[in-house]
Formats: C-alpha cells, structure tokens, sequence
C-alpha cells in the first residue's frame, strides 16, 4: 500500500480522533459544509430538470441581466461586477486567516470587516436585481412574462438561498472582527454562546465558510446565468 | 502558547490566487460577452467553472495542506451527487419525451 493510503487506514482506525492535527471545529465545519453542498446541488439540480423538461423556451438569461450603463448596453454586466466583488472578498478572507495565525490583530480586523463590505455590497446588488426582476419585468416564482414558467421559481430559490448564506456570512463576520479587535482570541476569552475559548482557529473556519458562499457562487454564475 | 496546527503560507499565493481568479471569471464573461454558442460555450464554462472551483479549495480553504483523510472524507461523498444529475438529466429527458408526445400533438 502506499503512504497515503496506510495513513488514510491509520487515521480511521484510531482511537478517539479520526482527523489528526486538524481542529474539532475546522472538521466540523468541513462536514457542514459538505451538508450544505448537497442542498445546493439538490437546487441546481432540480433547476437542471425543470430547464431540461419544459417545452416552452427558456427566458435568456444574457437578456434578462443586461444593464445599460452610460448609454451602452451591456449583456450580464451586474452578475459579471457581483462575480468580482465576491472573489475579491475571497482575496481579502484568505489574508485574513493568514494575518489571524500571525497574531496580527489589526490587519485580520481590517481584512475581516473589507470582506463583510463586499459582502454586503453583493447582497445589496443582489436586492437592486430582484426589484429590477420582480417591479419591471414581472417575473414571479409562478410565471414571468418572459418565457418558462420555472424561470422564477429556479431564480428567486436558487439566489435567494445563496444571498441568505452571504447575509449570515456577513454577519459573522462582523462578530469574528470584533472578537478579533478585542482581543478575545489571544486572551482565550470564553464566547457568548458556546463558552468556547477563544482562538484563532476561528478566523479559518469563518473563512472556510465565506470561501464555501463564494464556492457556490462559482456553480450558480456557471449554471445559471452563463447556461 | 504555540499554534504548530496553524495553516501558514506566504501571502503571494494569495495574491496570485486572487489574479487567477479574476482571469478566469473574466473569461466565463467573455464567452457570454462574445455569444459563443454550442459546444465551444458549455465547454469554456465548464473550464472555468472547475479551474475556479479547484483553486478556491485547494488554496484558499487550504484543502491541499489537509491531511488525506479529511480530504477523502469531504470530497469521496460528493461524487454520490455526479449520480443523482446523472439520474435526474434522464429522467427529465424522458419527461421533455412525453410532453411532446402529449402536449405536441393536440
């Protein structure tokens, strides 16, 4: 057997801890996050089903996001700004994390609240959108006058549940910063909920979670909008 | 109080990362931007979609450090999901079926 694998077989078969030197709480929130993959797979699937089986044409989604800035009209161009914001605020996670394991508690707060501004900007991006959808063109989760029928239904589920994840994301965020910038993370403070003691483990794992938001967000662009 | 569990890199792969990031999102664009139709369009989206996707893991949530056992235990389970699209691109293929057969010819 090789390495890898004789290790795989040793971790498994181990007594009490399965993921040797990976903290309790990245690991779980791994599982979560494969949880939370399903669910959204389970989505994009069903968007698969009804796109595939309806006979009526599909509204295009090129048209139906196409903005006109400063006379031009531009195909999809608030998806393709969204798209950027979100990797951005991917960028300034991940040196967040690496500033937290370096104990520098200003950068990670600074780091930490620039990603929550993204992330907010997002979903107000995204709000501007379904006004646009819902006020000017109508569409509705059980028809649209567009096209499809299940248009709506696959549009307000599939990018409503991904904005709600960057909501709380947003949100934690903000609670992770101030944790950070008070110093509960070297000084092991207890926290509000849990009781657990603070660490900077925690900076990973919120970016573990913010990574995910934006993961998902790679399939919906793909899927959804560039389909 | 030593942390040697920490994930620690330099902070250029981050950077370099974060540009790759964008190249590829500016190319899914471009192929929407460009009207590419057919193959040529499922196929750049599908590219860039996994390119994305695999750099998002393996560096930013730092999947490629991780010991192989967490790495098996998170990624084996989601090929069970290749399974259900397989399953549900027929079955709605065959509903796609029946409604032209029924709806098609009234």
């Amino acid at each position: 057997m090789s390495e890898g694998v004789q290790d795989i077989v040793a971790d498994w078969s181990s007594d009490q801890r399965a993921f040797k030197k990976v903290p309790w709480g990245k690991a779980m929130m791994w599982i979560f996050l494969l949880s939370d993959t399903f669910i959204f797979t389970c989505f994009l699937t069903s968007y698969m089903t009804v796109r595939m089986s309806t006979t009526v044409p599909w509204p295009n989604p090129s048209e139906v996001f196409a903005l006109t800035l400063f006379g031009h009209h531009i195909p999809l161009i608030l998806i393709a700004i969204m798209t950027f914001i979100l990797i951005s605020s991917s960028g300034t996670m991940a040196m967040a994390v690496k500033f937290g394991y370096e104990k520098n508690k200003k950068m990670t707060a600074i780091l930490l609240v620039v990603t929550a501004l993204f992330g907010a900007s997002f979903v107000g991006m995204q709000a501007f959108e379904w006004t646009k959808l819902i006020v000017e063109e109508g569409v509705r989760p059980w028809g649209n006058p567009l096209g499809a029928a299940q248009f709506g239904s696959a549009f307000f589920m599939i990018t409503g549940f991904h904005g709600f994840h960057v909501s709380v994301g947003v949100i934690f965020l903000l609670i992770t910063a101030t944790k950070v910038i008070r110093g509960d993370l070297d000084n092991e403070r207890p926290g509000f909920l849990t009781g657990r003691k603070g660490n900077y483990e925690m900076v990973e794992i919120m970016g573990l979670y913010w990574h995910f938001v934006d993961l998902v967000w790679v399939f919906i662009f793909a899927f959804f909008y560039l389909w | 109080m030593a942390h040697a569990e920490g994930q620690q890199h330099p902070i250029s792969i981050y950077f370099w990362i974060w540009g790759l990031l964008f190249v590829f999102s500016a190319g899914s664009y471009m192929v929407d931007y460009l009207q590419f139709h057919g193959f040529l369009r499922w196929s750049l989206i599908i590219l860039f979609m996994l390119l994305k996707a695999g750099f998002i893991v393996a560096i930013f949530m730092h999947m490629r450090w991780e010991r192989l056992a967490l790495v098996c235990a998170i990624l084996i389970p989601m090929g069970v999901l290749l399974v259900l699209i397989g399953l549900m691109a027929i079955e709605a293929d065959y509903t796609f079926f029946t409604r032209g057969i029924f709806f098609g010819a009234g």
